[in-house]
Order: C-alpha cells, then sequence, then structure tokens
C-alpha cells in the first residue's frame, strides 16, 4: 500500500516549485512585463493539468507513508481547480491591472491558494488534511487584504481572518478529538475503527459535532455564513472570484475524505446535522439574497443557499448522493466562474459595476454579454436548458432516493424565491433602459473564455451525460460505493 | 423522417439564425427569416397529419435516443391524436403570430422573432415528449421566451406582470419535478407511458396529485390560481398574448390527460367533485368578472379562464363525449381567443388604448374589420355554427347525462359569454362615432385582412364540419379512458 514513488505528488511538487520561481523571476521584472508573470502561471498550470491528466491512477495509490492519496477523484477535482484558477485570472486581468493588482504576489499566492486546494484534495490524513486548509486559508486572507487603500478589503479580510482562524480551530479540536478516541491520523485506520464500534463514543461523538462546525464554516452554510457576505463584498471582485470558485471544490473533496470515508461509521449522526445546515442555508440564503442591492452580496447568499443545496445531495450518504453533490459543485463552479466574470468585465478602472442598477439595460449595451449574464442567471435559479438544471435535479434525486422527500419539498419551494432574485438581473438587463452606456471592452482572450464558459452552461445543459458520468466513474473508482 | 424532431429543432435554429443575422438596423431581414422560419416549421408538421394513421391509440412517429443514462433519461418523443392537434395548432400560431408582428415590432425585431421561434420549438417539444425530464425541460425553458416577451415588449406594467407569470408557473412545476423523482423512485424509468401502469396506493396517489394539479392548474389556469393570466395578458404585446391563450394554457391542460388522469386514476376520481366545482365556479364566477371589465384584453383574458373551465369540467366527467368536448373546447379556444386578441391588437395599434370606453362606432370607420370581429365574437359565445359551439355542446351534453344542474352550471356561459362578448362587441363597434381618434381610424390591411381571414376559415371549417378533429382524437381519448377506468391501487 505504501511507496516511495513521488508520482501521486509531482503535480503538488511542480507547482510549489514554480510558484517559488516566479516570485523569484517577479524581482527582475519592470512594470511594462508584469505579463511575463502572468504567462508563467498560466504555463503552470498547463503544465499541472498535463501532469495529472496523464497519471491518472484507476485504482487509489499513496505516497509519502499514506499521507497523500492519489486516485481519480483527486485527479478529477485537480483538474477542475486548474481549470478554475486559469479562467480566474484570463477574467480579473484587466481588472488587476486597472488596479495596481497585476503583479506577482498575485499570482504567487493564487498558487499558493491552488496548492493548499491540491494538498486539501489529496489529503489522506488528518494532519495533510489540516496543512492543505490551512494553506489555503492563509494565502486568501492575505489576497483578500491585497488592495491595501480599500476600507471594504481590509474589512473583510480581518473578519476573514478572525472568523478563519476561529474555525480552523474548531475543526483541529475536532480532529484532535477523533485522534483520541482513534488512536489514529489515518483516514482509512480511522474508518476502520469507528466502523468497527472501537473508540469512546462520546468523545467521537463530540468531535464530530466540531468537525462538522469547522466544515460548515468554510463552506459558507448557514449558521456558519456570516463571513461570506462580507468578504465576498469587500474582498477585490478577482479575489472573490477566486474564493467563490475552486476552494468549494476542495472543500466538497475535504468533507468527503473526513465526513463520508473516516467518520462514515457515523453516517446516521452527521446526516442529521448536514440535514439542518442544509435546511438553513437554502432558506437563509435564498430569503435574505432578495433584500441585497449589491450582486457581490447577493451572489454571496447565493453561494450559501447553493451549499445548502449540494449538502442535501452529500447526507444522502452514498453514491448516488456524493456524485450528485459532486457534479453540483463543479457546475457551481463553473456558473460562478462566468457570474464574477461578467461582473469584471462592466467593470473598469475606478468603477466596481457591483451594484445591480450596474446592470440596467445590458442588452442593449451589449446582447450578446447580457444573453451570457441570461444563462448564468437561470443555471444558477435551476431553469432548463441550462446545467444548473441538472444539478438541482441530481441533488432532488439523490435526496428522494435517500427517502428525503419532504426536504426536496422544502428545497424546491426555497428555490422558488431564490428565482425572484436571478429573475430581477434579468430584468434589470432586458426590462430597463441603460444609464451608463460606455463601451464594453476586454482582452480578446478573456472574451473568448468568458464567452465558452457561458455557453458551457448552455452545452452542459443540453447534454449533461458527459459531466454526470464523469463524477459517478471518479467517485466509484475512488471507492465511494 | 423525424417529423417530431423537425418540428421542435426547425423553429428553434431558426430563432437562432434570426438572432445571429438580424441587427435593429435591418429589421427587414430578421422578419423575413423569421418568416420563413415559422412557415419551415409549420410545414414541417403536416407531415404529421397526412401520414398520422387513425383508429390507434398507439404514439406514432416515435424516437427514442438515449440521452442521459445516468438517470435512464430518454430523447423520447411521440405524438398521439391528443397531442398532435396541440403541435399543428402551435406551429400555425407561430406563423400567424410573426405574421400579426409584422410592422407593428419595431424594438429590438430580431430578438422579439427569435422569441417566437424558439418558443415555438420548446413547445412542441413539450407536447410531443414521452419522458417526464424532456418534457419537464420543454415545459420549463419555455418561460424564459415567454418572460422575456412580456417584459420587453409589453405595457407600462410589464415587469410586474413578468415576474409574476414566471414564479406563478414556477411554484407548481418545482413541486411536479419533486413528483417526477419520486414517480422516478417508484418505477426506476421516467418514462411516462411506463407510469400509466405502476401501482401507487391512494395516499401517495393523492400526494402526487397534489403536485400535479398545482403545477397545471396554474399554467390552465383554474380559478383561484388564475390571477397571474389577467395581468400577463394586458402587458403582454399582442404577439405575446395570442400564444399565451392559445398555446401556453393549453398546456396546462393537455397535462391533466397526459399525466394526472392515467397516472393517478384513483386521486382524480376520488377527487374529481373538487376539480368539477372549481372549474364550475371558473365557468359561472369567472364569467361574471368578465362581464364588469372595461379593459378589452382583461375581458378576453377572464373569458378564457371561464372557457378553460369548461375544458377541465369535461375531462373530469370520465366520458368519451366530455373528454372530447374538453379537447374540442382546447382547439376551438385556441383559434378564437388568438383571433380575439388579434382584433384588439388591430384596434391598439391604431388607437393605443384597450379600454372599451375610449372606443364606440368603429363599425363607422373599419367596416371590413367589424365583420370578422362579430364572427369571432359570435364563436366565443358558442354560436351554433362556429368552433365554439362545438366544445361546449359536447360537455354541456356530457354533464347533463351525469347530473342535470351540473349541466344546467354549465350552460349559463352559454348566457354569460354571449352578454360579455357581445357587450362589449356593441360598445367598442356599434353606436355613433365616439370621438375623433375613433374617426381617423382606417380599415385593416391586407396583411391583417389576410390574417383573420384565415383564422375564420379555420373557425367555420371546425364549426361546420368538426369530424376529422374528433376522429383523430378518438381512439386515444378511448385509451385513455380505459386507463382511468382501471384502479392502480
Amino acid at each position: 500500500m505504501m511507496t516511495l514513488s513521488l508520482l501521486p505528488v509531482l503535480p503538488e511538487m511542480i507547482l510549489l516549485v514554480a510558484a517559488c520561481a516566479i516570485l523569484l523571476v517577479d524581482l527582475f521584472l519592470p512594470d511594462a512585463r508584469r505579463h511575463v508573470g502572468f504567462w508563467l502561471t498560466q504555463l503552470t498550470l498547463l503544465v499541472c493539468a498535463w501532469v495529472t491528466l496523464t497519471t491518472v491512477e484507476l485504482e487509489p495509490a499513496y505516497a509519502l507513508h499514506a499521507l497523500v492519496i492519489d486516485d481519480m477523484l483527486s485527479d478529477l477535482l485537480k483538474f477542475f481547480s486548474y481549470v478554475a484558477v486559469s479562467l480566474m485570472l484570463f477574467y480579473s486581468r484587466g481588472y488587476l491591472v486597472a488596479r495596481g493588482l497585476f503583479r506577482g504576489e498575485t499570482f504567487v499566492l493564487t498558487l499558493f491558494t491552488l496548492l493548499g486546494m491540491m494538498v486539501m484534495i489529496a489529503a489522506n490524513s488528518f494532519l495533510t488534511l489540516y496543512l492543505g486548509l490551512e494553506l489555503q486559508a492563509l494565502s486568501l486572507y492575505a489576497m483578500v487584504a491585497m488592495h491595501r487603500t480599500s476600507n471594504d478589503a481590509t474589512e473583510a479580510a480581518m473578519k476573514y481572518f478572525v472568523l478563519g482562524a476561529l474555525a480552523s480551530g474548531m475543526l483541529l479540536y475536532g480532529m484532535s478529538m477523533v485522534y483520541g478516541a482513534t488512536g489514529s491520523l489515518d483516514i482509512n485506520q480511522v474508518a476502520r475503527t469507528v466502523l468497527a464500534g472501537q473508540g469512546n463514543r462520546t468523545i467521537l461523538m463530540f468531535g464530530l459535532v466540531f468537525v462538522v462546525s469547522g466544515i460548515a464554516f468554510k463552506l459558507g452554510a448557514a449558521p456558519y455564513h456570516m463571513w461570506v457576505p462580507d468578504v465576498y463584498h469587500g474582498a477585490p471582485t478577482a479575489v472573490t472570484l477566486l474564493i467563490g470558485t475552486a476552494p468549494k471544490l476542495a472543500a466538497f473533496a475535504f468533507m468527503l475524505r473526513l465526513l463520508a470515508v473516516a467518520l462514515g461509521g457515523l453516517e446516521f449522526d452527521w446526516q442529521g446535522m448536514l440535514m439542518v445546515l442544509s435546511l438553513l442555508s437554502m432558506i437563509l440564503g435564498n430569503v435574505i439574497a432578495i433584500a441585497q442591492t449589491n450582486i457581490k452580496r447577493m451572489l454571496a447568499y447565493s453561494t450559501i443557499a447553493n451549499m445548502g443545496f449540494m449538502l442535501m445531495g452529500f447526507l444522502a450518504a452514498n453514491l448516488n448522493g456524493y456524485s450528485a453533490a459532486m457534479f453540483y459543485v463543479v457546475t457551481y463552479v463553473l456558473t460562478s466562474l462566468a457570474s464574477f466574470g461578467v461582473i469584471m468585465l462592466l467593470s473598469r478602472e475606478g468603477f466596481e459595476a457591483d451594484r445591480l442598477e450596474d446592470f440596467k439595460g445590458l442588452n442593449q449595451r451589449s446582447p450578446w454579454w447580457a444573453f451570457i449574464m441570461l444563462l448564468v442567471m437561470f443555471s444558477l435559479a435551476g431553469i432548463p436548458p441550462t446545467v444548473g438544471f441538472y444539478a438541482k435535479f441530481s441533488v432532488l434525486e439523490a435526496a428522494v432516493n435517500a427517502g428525503f422527500t419532504w426536504l426536496a419539498v422544502v428545497a424546491v419551494l426555497a428555490s422558488l424565491v431564490g428565482a425572484f432574485y436571478y429573475l430581477r438581473i434579468v430584468k434589470l438587463m432586458y426590462f430597463d433602459d441603460p444609464t451608463d452606456t460606455s463601451p464594453i471592452a476586454a482582452r480578446r482572450d478573456n472574451r473568448t473564455l468568458l464567452s465558452a464558459n457561458g455557453l458551457a452552461l448552455l452545452l452542459f445543459g443540453i447534454l449533461p451525460q458527459p459531466l454526470m458520468g464523469l463524477c459517478v466513474v471518479a467517485l466509484a473508482q475512488s471507492g465511494f460505493l | 423522417m423525424h417529423y417530431l424532431s423537425l418540428a421542435i429543432w426547425v423553429p428553434i435554429v431558426a430563432g437562432l439564425a434570426v438572432l445571429a443575422v438580424g441587427r435593429d438596423r435591418d429589421a427587414a431581414v430578421a422578419r423575413w427569416i423569421a418568416l420563413i422560419g415559422a412557415l419551415a416549421g409549420f410545414l414541417v408538421t403536416l407531415p404529421l397529419w397526412i401520414h398520422f394513421e387513425l383508429g390507434t391509440s398507439d404514439f406514432q412517429f416515435a424516437e427514442r435516443v438515449e440521452w442521459i443514462p445516468r438517470f435512464d433519461i430518454y430523447y423520447f418523443l411521440g405524438v398521439d391524436g391528443i397531442s398532435l392537434l396541440f403541435v399543428l395548432l402551435n406551429s400555425l400560431m407561430t406563423l400567424l403570430v410573426v405574421w400579426a408582428g409584422w410592422e407593428v415590432i419595431q424594438k429590438r425585431v430580431a430578438q422579439y422573432m427569435a422569441a417566437f421561434l424558439i418558443q415555438s420549438g420548446l413547445i412542441n417539444g413539450a407536447f410531443a415528449s414521452l419522458d417526464a425530464v424532456l418534457f419537464y425541460v420543454f415545459f420549463e425553458s419555455m418561460l424564459i421566451p415567454m418572460y422575456l416577451i412580456i417584459g420587453v415588449w409589453g405595457g407600462p406594467n410589464r415587469v410586474y406582470a413578468a415576474i409574476k407569470f414566471f414564479l406563478y408557473t414556477l411554484v407548481g412545476s418545482l413541486l411536479m419535478l419533486v413528483a417526477f423523482i419520486y414517480l422516478y423512485n417508484v418505477s426506476e424509468t421516467f418514462s411516462i407511458l411506463e407510469w400509466y401502469s405502476v401501482p401507487l396506493s391512494l395516499n401517495v396517489q393523492l400526494l402526487l396529485f397534489v403536485a400535479f394539479f398545482l403545477a397545471f392548474s396554474v399554467k390552465v389556469p383554474m380559478w383561484p390560481v388564475h390571477t397571474w393570466l389577467p395581468d400577463a395578458h394586458v402587458e403582454a404585446p399582442t404577439g405575446g398574448s395570442v400564444v399565451l391563450a392559445a398555446i401556453t394554457l393549453k398546456i396546462g391542460a393537455y397535462g391533466f390527460v397526459r399525466f394526472i388522469l392515467p397516472i393517478l386514476p384513483d386521486a382524480s376520481r376520488y377527487l374529481s367533485g373538487f376539480v368539477i366545482t372549481l372549474s364550475l365556479i371558473a365557468v359561472v364566477y369567472i364569467g361574471f368578472v368578465a362581464l364588469m371589465q372595461g379593459d378589452m384584453k382583461k375581458l378576453i383574458a377572464y373569458s378564457s379562464i371561464s372557457h378553460m373551465g369548461f375544458v377541465t369540467l369535461g375531462f373530469f366527467l370520465f366520458s368519451q363525449l366530455g373528454m372530447e368536448g374538453g379537447l374540442m373546447q382546447m382547439i376551438s379556444h385556441g383559434f378564437v381567443s388568438a383571433a380575439m386578441f388579434l382584433c384588439v391588437g388591430v384596434m391598439y395599434d391604431r388607437m393605443h388604448s384597450r379600454l372599451i370606453a375610449d372606443y364606440g362606432g368603429v363599425v363607422n370607420t373599419m367596416p371590413k374589420f367589424a365583420a370578422f370581429m362579430m364572427l369571432f365574437a359570435m364563436a366565443n359565445a358558442g354560436l351554433p355554427a362556429t368552433s365554439g359551439f362545438v366544445g361546449e355542446f359536447l360537455v354541456i351534453l356530457a354533464a347533463v347525462k351525469v347530473n342535470f344542474w351540473l349541466g344546467f352550471l354549465a350552460g349559463t356561459t352559454l348566457i354569460l359569454g354571449a352578454a360579455y362578448t357581445l357587450w362589449m362587441y356593441k360598445r367598442v363597434i356599434f353606436g355613433a362615432v365616439a370621438n375623433d381618434h375613433v374617426a381617423a381610424l382606417t380599415d385593416i390591411s391586407r396583411r391583417e385582412f389576410w390574417l383573420l381571414a384565415t383564422l375564420v376559415a379555420l373557425v367555420l371549417a371546425m364549426g361546420i364540419y368538426p369530424k376529422p378533429f374528433v376522429d383523430v382524437m378518438h381512439s386515444s381519448v378511448a385509451d385513455l379512458l380505459a386507463h382511468v377506468a382501471k384502479s392502480k391501487l
């Protein structure tokens, strides 16, 4: 089972070396040539993607004394993370340039965030899980605060840091309880002990509560959601985009390893907890989103609601449910990328385009971007023929299949409330006249990728099988049956 | 040939082509492509009518391709004698609507035409789907074009109407989605036809009935969930009102015959009294409401609700006569309500008012138009030899067979319908010329003449010789009734 091969951690190593190299190279770059760092970062992502895809393991492989696992699930989630980060950089280039943030630090911190996520995704021990989580979180705290002159950003970073540290503490405390009860940090070992019914049940439960709280915090599920709107709102949109996308993939993997594998024997206990989180998130997120006038805040509440939906699939606690949740996260990330991408496309120097009014009459200014945003909004609302419908469909199916029909009914009622605020954006874009008529300018690569991203929502909406099937295969190959 | 796929995708592709090619500066191009697309969309549905085999209740022109194997979802199309008629009706109406918006729509022409074409394809898809998820996808996505049509090209209060329309429809359909998923878990399939033979306990049937009933009764719309319709109709542009009244309402009623009755026969019988009561309230109460309207579009909207009450009434009498009457009423209402909305549109384009009080003596300046509208008003009132009579007569006949008083209450529609329609007609058309605006009216153009003439031909043909329509649906209705009669407990 243990092997000395470092192949499973090759992408992480490449990324780490590349990040350090970019940091050094950046020192010698004049301001006019910052794009070298940008392209080096993109190249790193490309290489990592290539390595990850060419070393896909059909059977789980372990490395570094089983601290790290390399299975199809981790390969797939890593690949989606590269895509998300790469798109995030393309979309935010103009935005960063306009705000003086197009610098080496941005690229390096982004890569370190990604490294943290990759470690989380590939972790096979509590220690690695925590390590990855902290690496990701610390990089993000710094990134939120990077826009030094912005009061909002500084405030958001403080909130994020204080609350995030609290959550990490809770998580660590919970993990230590589980360690105390089972005597192991290895996820598979813990799973065996728990399944065998060994270990003090009270301590395990105690640990479980803290672990679930920590996870809920990282996901931004209600009632641990307080940081989400402030951070989404305060952070520069580029960073919001980063926070709102790839980390969700990592958090999903994190949850899968901790709850589904390590604490799989306590399934019935965490099901109930997740159910509460899911219900609260769906209802709170969707209802409060209605009152928002800032689109970033609105999307923050929408994230909370969406994580509630994802949890609904997860708590079915079987392959059907996990794959539904995974499909949900992946499509959510895809949709989220496009939504913030459009916001940044409309922004320019000194103008954030983050108020709802800024979307007024977009159809008259640019029918194409209005159409892309329309797809995003209907996808978030779960209206076919966009991919968001199949995401909601799968998690609803998982819930009904597991016998939680009532939960599915509450969920659809919550998404009805949600439909209202998504429709409002469409209303602003299509039914109102523009107040702002400045032309929408962006680099060609940004426009092409954002268009492809938007159309992908439609394409996967018409042919969802490949992506759905991929999620099932990856999970099944990784031993989630 | 995959005629059904063509009926769905030809209009959608045409719509996308209009979007791609059409520019605001050069609206004529968009109009012509749209017209050609709509005509092609209509022509590809004609083989369905020609090659349709009578005397069988089987689904014809079936196409079945694996679509989402993860959930056993198929791209499964097919029509029987019931859905065939609606596919044809829809494709024809799209052609008329594109034509009707020819000069009237000046703002963002390409998007307007594209919305109608895409919507037409989606509606055909909903009528032809035999897989529940496929149906749902079409059923939901057709909300998007209509939402935009009302919101972009609608009247002053269009935003309220558009959002209300969307959310009302969404409430029911989301619950229906849960019902679909429940049925999938019971039966391991999304095939609607296989659901016809899945045993379900009465309690389950009742719960599913609630979900389905909410979805479809909002769409029909039945009293008391009808309030979105007058708003949507009043605010929508003429074309939007035509499609709403003529087609989208029919999808609600179609849902009753495709889903509720055959899948939940016991619950349907158990709750038939409830549905009949709601239908009669719609017929009688909404009839009175229509009488009091000062806005022509609102009046026709309420008249639609009242007429659709007849449809659901006919369905829940569980007899061949009632069922066929309901279906005939649906088709006839498709023609007549479309014609009535077009007539209001003709006047609105000239006067920019829908209020009855602003008119009077129109016959003096628009004699040809007055003649057309006379005929449609008569058809709306259910005059024999017009299509409006056939369905109402059959349903009343069926109702009297069940219970005399039921038939009596249903029969009041003949009086109420005549009262509100003809009274409106009298106030608008007859009398002395009311004001200078009316005096300045010009009679209908060639385009409007042929538009209305097409509908006159259809209304009269169906009224005088309804046999072809009944022949087409006869076997399917008999089969449906057999399903309803068979308990699933």
